[in-house]
């Protein structure tokens, strides 16, 4: 059923699609804002949480350290940026490698050796944390003092510096989670899709069925971690600051996951809905709280440790296949 | 540097190792037998450490002396978590379980900064600032005393586990679930038996680590990451592992904060788990799982 | 008659424990090959070996002329060695379809080519009309069918067959017997099977190799290994003869 939620979208979803697709293009003409960088913040997650998905949802490998990836990409298109000039399209070009290497040790060291479950869950979060300690002593990068990205006031907006209004990067991280979607659409129903979704059933079967699994949960690691970066350099160039604390820190890869998760892992709409409920019903309390004039620090956390609880204890596949049941977006084929 | 300020560091790592020890064997006592990862270790041990400070302050005792109550209710927290929560998610699959100890350890360390901020906390007893002198060695009296506490509490343990029949049916069941089913033992009453003693390991472990080091609320990630990290080198399913783990740990963490920044210290612990998890993943006391 | 696969000598130790003692057998291309012994005797653990599940202590394995012992179990597949499991393990959120067509990928590039050649498979394998159920909902007898189809569309030359009679009725047994004599005569598969189920043995086999305690105590046609007096004593029991 996972598998199929994406592949078989009935034609009674197109139009559903197109008007979710329209309301997101119109969105920033309608919202001030605050809003639309709450907007950014959700397609933000939706991406990541996509990337991630790739390999958890569909290859079965649980990654708990991922933060590295969007932390690579980070320092590396921010350094490539700050000294020696180069933007932040090329930056991803070196990003994209650089992650994809990373995720290439890590995959190789943990397949190689037999190291899965949750002993891989525990690997992925000692790089992690071997990274965000390595990067907080690193002066290369500013160590803990933190990297910062020139900021100056923008008259107009430069997509190739990605220096601009947020409306600008609105787009961007639309069109980027746009092609997050597409891709795993494709991948999904390819060769290599079909053979990940093997791995994550049953890998001895799929051995068995002649797959050779070691290469296949390489990719899935190598290309999850290739699309990831992106978030990382959209990050960098969002933000301005980069802090290993931050960066790397082991509650951003909680946050990443939180998503997919509450929305569905292995389903294409899964992480997308689940950035949405997720950041949506954060803010609400935020505003709520702040209305009341209540501060509590944690208490946000407390709430997105809430939801995670009642997901994984009520809807162990998400929101996302229930709803889509419910709504007829799924249906069996004759 | 003088030979002398090696020992001394280490000798001192030796016994916050001995600490640390206790906390991982409550993991290894849970994840060997429940078999559930218990990403919510650390935030546990927070908790003991604030009852610990709380305690301390209202009724000016001795935390080794705390240290009885707060592990008795570590001890029903930790079986009433397994038999109500837990559970049903022990033939979930793994990432499920991982994720709902992620939840509660995210609304365990979160609810603890909302009520006691995020400033760093201790506990001051009197002897605080005291040492001993053995030879060359000059160690602080507080990790004299932890330590001890720490070794007593282990040896309390393992006779337990060695010697009583209560303490042999959760070994069973951690040999052979579907034998000890077979044979009658109440699996479900085990687990929650056993969940709490590791819950009264990490509570005991928690109240002397205050004599050591501050609590702050967001510790926890850091010593669940440790007490996995130790209990994997040290070996799964082996409880002189955990405890040795634990030791090699401390010393390890201890002479390279010395000889490096004391901030990048916890590099080495996570050098240690990969290089265990690549190349003898049952630990160096383990035994290799079926 | 070509050897498809040659047995030579195989043992496996476990510890303590020969599980297979110097088993040597010959599968002669498109027979149906029979092991049978009592539990225990050694069936599986050889059939993991020749697999490529396990790796042997001794001897060797060669299939079409080349060496497979030692070969993890994807590479064997490939090779042309395809299995079924003794307790079914088809992937059980899939769909039918998807199942066979992971199969069918193995030497197909393209997703169409191979869900066209999984419906063939299904429909010879009649579980055409249930393709799109999840694997997870079926009942035992479509599984083990499930299975065999899935290990059919890799293309094999030779399928391994791990007590696939196991838990069906009589009806179904038949059933299962008459696509298996079926894919035999029409494509010239070779079926090497383990089995307790006598029925379907005595129907499929034409060479049978009987195990007892890890060692081959008699090989031959199927009529004259059931009365050879070993196998009588060590498995069958008198009432079958």
């Amino acid at each position: 059923m996972i598998a199929r939620l994406g592949a078989d979208l009935s034609p009674r979803s197109a139009v559903p699609l197109v008007v979710l697709l329209a309301a997101f293009l119109l969105a920033p003409f309608f919202v001030n804002d605050y809003l639309l960088t709450v907007l950014i913040l959700i397609l933000y997650f939706a991406y990541a949480g996509q990337a991630w998905n790739i390999m958890m949802g569909f290859a079965g490998q649980l990654s708990l350290g991922h933060v590295i990836y969007v932390g690579l990409g980070a320092y590396v298109a921010a350094t490539l940026f700050t000294r020696y000039g180069v933007g932040p399209w090329i930056g991803l070009l070196a990003a994209i490698p650089v992650a994809a290497a990373c995720g290439a040790i890590i995959g190789y060291l943990a397949f190689r050796f037999g190291v899965a479950g949750v002993y891989f869950a525990i690997l992925t979060i000692a790089f992690a944390e071997f990274a965000r300690i390595g990067f907080d002593h690193l002066d290369f990068v500013n160590a803990s003092s933190g990297l910062f990205l020139p900021v100056k006031q923008y008259a107009h907006n430069d997509l190739w510096l990605l220096r601009g209004a947020p409306t600008m990067f609105y787009y961007v991280i639309l069109a980027a989670t746009v092609f997050a979607f597409v891709l795993c659409r494709l991948l999904l129903h390819s060769r290599i899709g079909y053979f990940w979704l093997a791995i994550r059933e049953d890998e001895q079967a799929a051995r068995a069925a002649g797959i050779d699994t070691f290469r296949y949960k390489m990719y899935a690691v190598m290309v999850s971690a290739a699309v990831t970066s992106f978030a990382g350099v959209f990050y960098a160039f969002f933000y301005n600051n980069l802090f290993p604390e931050q960066v790397f820190g082991i509650s951003r890869s909680i946050e990443i996951i939180l998503g997919p998760i509450i929305g569905g892992v292995g389903t294409l709409f899964g992480p997308i809905l689940g950035a949405f409920v997720l950041t949506g019903l954060a803010e609400t309390l935020n505003a709520l709280m702040g209305a009341f004039g209540i501060d509590l620090p944690g208490a946000k956390q407390v709430f997105y440790g809430v939801c995670l609880l009642l997901v994984v204890v009520a809807l162990p596949d998400g929101v996302w296949p229930p709803l889509a049941r419910r709504l007829g977006l799924i249906g069996e084929k004759k | 540097m003088p030979f002398d300020v090696y020992l001394n560091v280490a000798v001192g790592g030796v016994l916050t190792g001995l600490v640390y020890g206790l906390m991982a064997l409550g993991l290894s006592v849970i994840f060997g037998v429940v078999r559930v990862v218990n990403f919510a270790h650390g935030e546990m041990m927070t908790v003991a450490m604030y009852l610990a400070i709380v305690l301390f302050a209202w009724f000016h005792l001795d935390p080794l002396i705390l240290l009885v109550p707060i592990a008795a209710v570590l001890f029903v927290f930790g079986y009433a978590l397994q038999a109500s929560l837990i559970n049903p998610f022990i033939t979930r699959p793994e990432h499920s379980q991982f994720l709902l100890l992620v939840a509660l350890a995210i609304i365990i360390a979160n609810t603890l900064l909302i009520i006691f901020g995020p400033d760093a906390r201790a506990v001051q007893t009197a002897y605080a600032y005291d040492s001993f002198q053995i030879g060359p060695v000059i160690v602080d009296a507080a990790k004299v005393y932890a330590g001890a506490a720490a070794i007593i509490v282990t040896a309390a343990l393992f006779a337990f586990f060695r010697l009583t029949l209560l303490g042999k049916a959760i070994r069973a069941c951690a040999d052979n679930h579907t034998g000890a089913l077979v044979v009658g033992l109440d699996v479900r009453r085990l687990y929650a038996l056993t969940f709490g003693l590791g819950a009264a390991c990490v509570g005991a472990a928690g109240t002397m680590l205050v004599l050591i080091t501050d609590a702050t609320p967001m510790v926890g990630p850091g010593y669940t990451l440790l007490a996995f990290v130790i209990v994997i080198t040290g070996g799964l399913g082996s409880m002189p592992g955990a405890l040795f783990g634990g030791v090699l740990i401390g010393v390890t963490e201890a002479i390279a904060g010395l000889l490096f920044t004391p901030s990048a210290k916890s590099m080495f612990a996570f050098a240690i788990l990969v290089l265990v998890l690549l190349f003898r993943p049952q630990g160096i006391l383990g035994k290799r799982m079926a | 008659m070509t050897a498809l696969l040659t047995v030579e000598a195989v043992s496996k130790r476990f510890r303590g424990l020969l599980a297979v003692d110097r088993v040597s057998f010959t599968v002669p291309q498109g027979a149906i090959f029979a092991i049978i012994g009592a539990n225990g005797a050694g069936k599986t653990t050889l059939f993991n070996i020749i697999a490529g599940a396990m790796t042997p202590n001794g001897g060797t394995i060669t299939f079409a002329g080349k060496p497979v012992d030692g070969l993890p179990p994807d590479a064997v597949c490939r090779r042309g060695i395809a299995r079924t499991f003794q307790i079914v393990r088809p992937f059980p959120a899939l769909s039918v379809e998807d199942n066979v067509t992971i199969g069918a990928l193995l030497h197909r590039r393209d997703v169409g080519a191979a869900r066209a050649h999984t419906h063939d498979l299904l429909r010879q394998l009649d579980l055409f009309d249930k393709r799109h159920r999840l694997a997870s909902t079926l009942t035992l007898p479509d599984r083990k069918r499930l299975e065999v189809a899935r290990a059919l569309a890799t293309g094999p030359q030779l399928l391994l067959l791990d007590e696939v009679m196991a838990g069906l009725r009589p009806t179904e047994t038949d059933r299962m017997v008459a696509i298996l004599r079926a894919l035999n005569r029409e494509t010239g598969l070779t079926i090497l099977l383990i089995e307790h189920v006598m029925r379907a043995v005595m129907a499929l086999a034409s060479r049978v190799l009987v195990l007892d305690h890890g060692v081959a105590i008699a090989e031959g046609a199927p009529e004259a290994v059931v009365r050879d007096p070993a196998v009588v004593q060590s498995y069958l029991g008198a009432e079958v003869v």
